[in-house]
């Protein structure tokens, strides 16, 4: 029972980084603050727009293969017998 | 015959023959077939079947035209359509599997322990559904008519009975493998013109980089930099920083297309075709990739498209184009009236301007630039005929995936789950054969007579689905005490905002004139725009299930434990009936 409570609790606790990194590379850098990080470069682009357009999607792909990653190790911590 | 037309029918009657192959190798046996393609999909092919099933003539023909007409503004197309299956991922669809049930309302009906709750959300799935379907078949109409030819009503007859042969023969088996095949279609139909388009104008032949690059003319100029010169000279807004209706729109705009993906049920459905939910969580990674690869190629597609656009018109300032020597796509498009011009200073040069007065370009309909774009960079025919063969793949894959979503939250929810439950698994495999087939006829209907507001359609099914299903799914894993009480009067009310909200601006079911606020900006909600209100009303969702779920008390012990048990990873079972 304990362990139940311990793996939701961990699990919890990714979704919480993991949704906060989400927020903050669409919402954050791609929308509200858009217009400092266009002062920067990235080649030819404004590094705010990038993000809108490329950045955030990029970063989406990462957050969910790491959470999978993450949660197979947590899966076999708390339920590897079965 | 000419050469395109020949390529243009090779390509596309050659993907149907394979589409109809796929579909007799793979048909459907059993109601566990049907409806979950047998529970035997590896993550890898789900990633592929995702994409297509998601990827709609929108995404495929829409999207980049409408980032070249709004620069930065496209941004929430690009961000909200995405950004969704992270929460699929770690919200949604691990818990789903684990229930191993074969459709949404099915686990809305066991988790809120409510033949009410299954039946309101059966109809927050068709209205969302329906809404999506319509835009479809007016894709696979437009694009047949445009590249064969033919009327646009026989164009989605054939359409309607393509569809009809792999959806019903195959069921979610049969559609899960020609997905795959249609994604590989769309994806390699997308890219190369991209790849070419992106080389000719940088030198680089990946988009996604060639849009940062400098242009290959030899003036060491960003294209963008370029872009945005040429279009504020012009007075329209600059292409990397024009907002779309404010920020706190773009914000409530993402957030709904977001949250829409998540709640749409002919995506979800396909997280239960896995064996197991580490095999859900992969699936959305498998399909996020899917959709990157076409998803970051867009926004070069569509600046690329505009530049060239732009560039044709007026290669240097002040040098316009003779209208009398215009390409021939131009006399092409300007036969199917998406393309207008009128000389209005009579100078016989064509002048395109912010400027409603002096512009001659009086049309430039958006969705072309996904379709013209090979012919205005002068790329070969065989390009054009696949840009064809993969628009008619990525309409026919997603309105297949709806159909299938419509059809079985009518023969499993209605029929089997709640008014004929003991109906036996060949007479419920029959009933769904049946329920789609009408549900094709239906959706052609609608793609014949369009409730005229056909082209926002597809915006409005995110905010729909947003404001009613993705809330109640949510909080039946994340809260163990929400009720069914509770969860049902937040999903009433929120899609019930949301409507109410868009047909005040557009009509009641879009009759014109019967606005009564009128859509204009002004009488916007804090100046949100109606395609972005689903944001508002999942907020209302969770707002009403939590404050009825404090005056009527949390759902019952055993209700709690079916939580505790989704929670958990281990012992996913096949999906199952009951």
């Amino acid at each position: 029972m304990e362990n139940k409570e311990a793996y939701w609790q961990e699990n919890l606790r990714l979704i919480f980084i993991c949704l906060a990194i989400w927020f903050a590379v669409s919402f954050g850098l791609g929308l509200l603050l858009v217009e400092p990080l266009n002062a920067i470069r990235l080649g030819g682009y404004k590094l705010g727009f990038w993000f809108a357009q490329q950045g955030s999607i990029y970063s989406f792909l990462g957050l969910i293969f790491w959470y999978g990653a993450k949660m197979n190790k947590l899966d076999q911590k708390y339920h590897s017998e079965g | 015959m000419d050469e395109l037309k020949l390529y243009t029918y090779i390509a596309v009657f050659g993907t149907f023959a394979l589409y109809f192959g796929i579909a007799w190798w793979a048909r459907a046996g059993s109601t566990s077939d049907f409806y979950v393609a047998g529970g035997g999909i590896t993550p890898f092919q789900n990633g592929m079947a995702i994409g297509a099933d998601w990827m709609s003539a929108a995404s495929f023909i829409s999207m980049a035209g409408l980032i070249a007409f709004l620069g930065y503004g496209g941004s929430v197309f690009l961000m909200g359509w995405t950004g969704g299956y992270v929460l699929l991922a770690m919200l949604l669809a691990p818990y789903m599997r684990k229930h191993g049930k074969f459709t949404v309302p099915e686990f809305i009906s066991d988790r809120y322990y409510s033949k009410t709750a299954r039946i309101v959300a059966v109809i927050c799935l068709i209205i969302a559904s329906v809404t999506y379907v319509i835009g479809q078949m007016k894709g696979v109409g437009v694009a047949f008519s445009r590249f064969l030819e033919v009327d646009y009503d026989l164009g989605l007859v054939i359409g309607m009975v393509v569809v009809w042969v792999y959806a019903v023969l195959g069921g979610m088996k049969g559609i899960t493998y020609t997905q795959i095949a249609q994604y590989v279609v769309m994806i390699f139909a997308y890219t190369i013109p991209a790849v070419f388009i992106s080389l000719q104008l940088t030198g680089n032949p990946i988009p996604q980089l060639g849009l940062g690059s400098t242009l290959a003319d030899g003036s060491g100029v960003y294209l963008l930099d370029k872009l945005d010169m040429v279009v504020t000279d012009l007075g329209f807004k600059e292409y990397t920083t024009g907002n779309l209706g404010g920020t706190l729109n773009m914000f409530a705009y993402t957030m709904s297309l977001m949250i829409g993906t998540a709640g749409l049920p002919h995506v979800i459905m396909r997280f239960f075709t896995v064996p197991s939910v580490q095999a859900a969580r992969q699936s959305a990674g498998y399909a996020l990739i899917c959709i990157a690869l076409l998803y970051t190629v867009a926004p070069a597609v569509g600046a690329m498209a505009r530049f060239n656009l732009m560039n044709t018109i007026e290669p240097a300032a002040g040098e316009n184009l003779v209208y009398d020597e215009r390409p021939q796509w131009f006399k092409d498009w300007e036969k199917t009236g998406l393309l207008k011009f009128e000389d209005k200073n009579g100078d016989g040069k064509v002048q395109y301007t912010a400027n409603a007065e002096t512009n001659e370009m009086v049309k430039v309909d958006r969705d072309i630039m996904v379709l013209a774009n090979p012919a205005i960079a002068n790329l070969p025919n065989w390009v054009i005929a696949l840009v064809a063969a993969g628009g008619l793949a990525a309409a026919l894959s997603t309105a297949a995936g709806l159909l299938l979503a419509i059809s079985s939250s009518v023969s499993h929810d209605l029929m089997k789950g709640v008014f004929v439950p003991d109906m036996s698994e060949k007479n419920e495999l029959l009933a769904g054969r049946v329920t789609m087939t009408i549900a094709i006829l239906f959706a052609g209907y609608l793609g014949m007579n369009p409730p005229g507001f056909a082209a926002g359609t597809v915006a409005l099914a995110f905010g729909l689905a947003a404001s009613s299903i993705f809330p109640a799914l949510m909080m039946g894993i994340f809260s163990k005490k929400m009720s069914g009480k509770a969860a049902i009067a937040g999903m009433i009310s929120g899609i019930g905002v949301t409507m109410l909200y868009v047909f005040q601006h557009k009509g009641i079911m879009f009759i014109p004139g019967t606005s009564f606020l009128g859509d204009m900006g002004p009488n916007w909600f804090f100046g949100i725009s109606p395609n972005a209100f689903g944001s508002v009303g999942a907020l209302v969702n969770f707002g009403v299930a939590f404050a009825v779920l404090k005056a009527t008390g949390p759902a019952p012990a055993h209700i709690q434990d079916i939580v505790d048990n989704m929670r958990i990873p281990t012992g996913a079972g096949a999906a199952h009936d009951h």
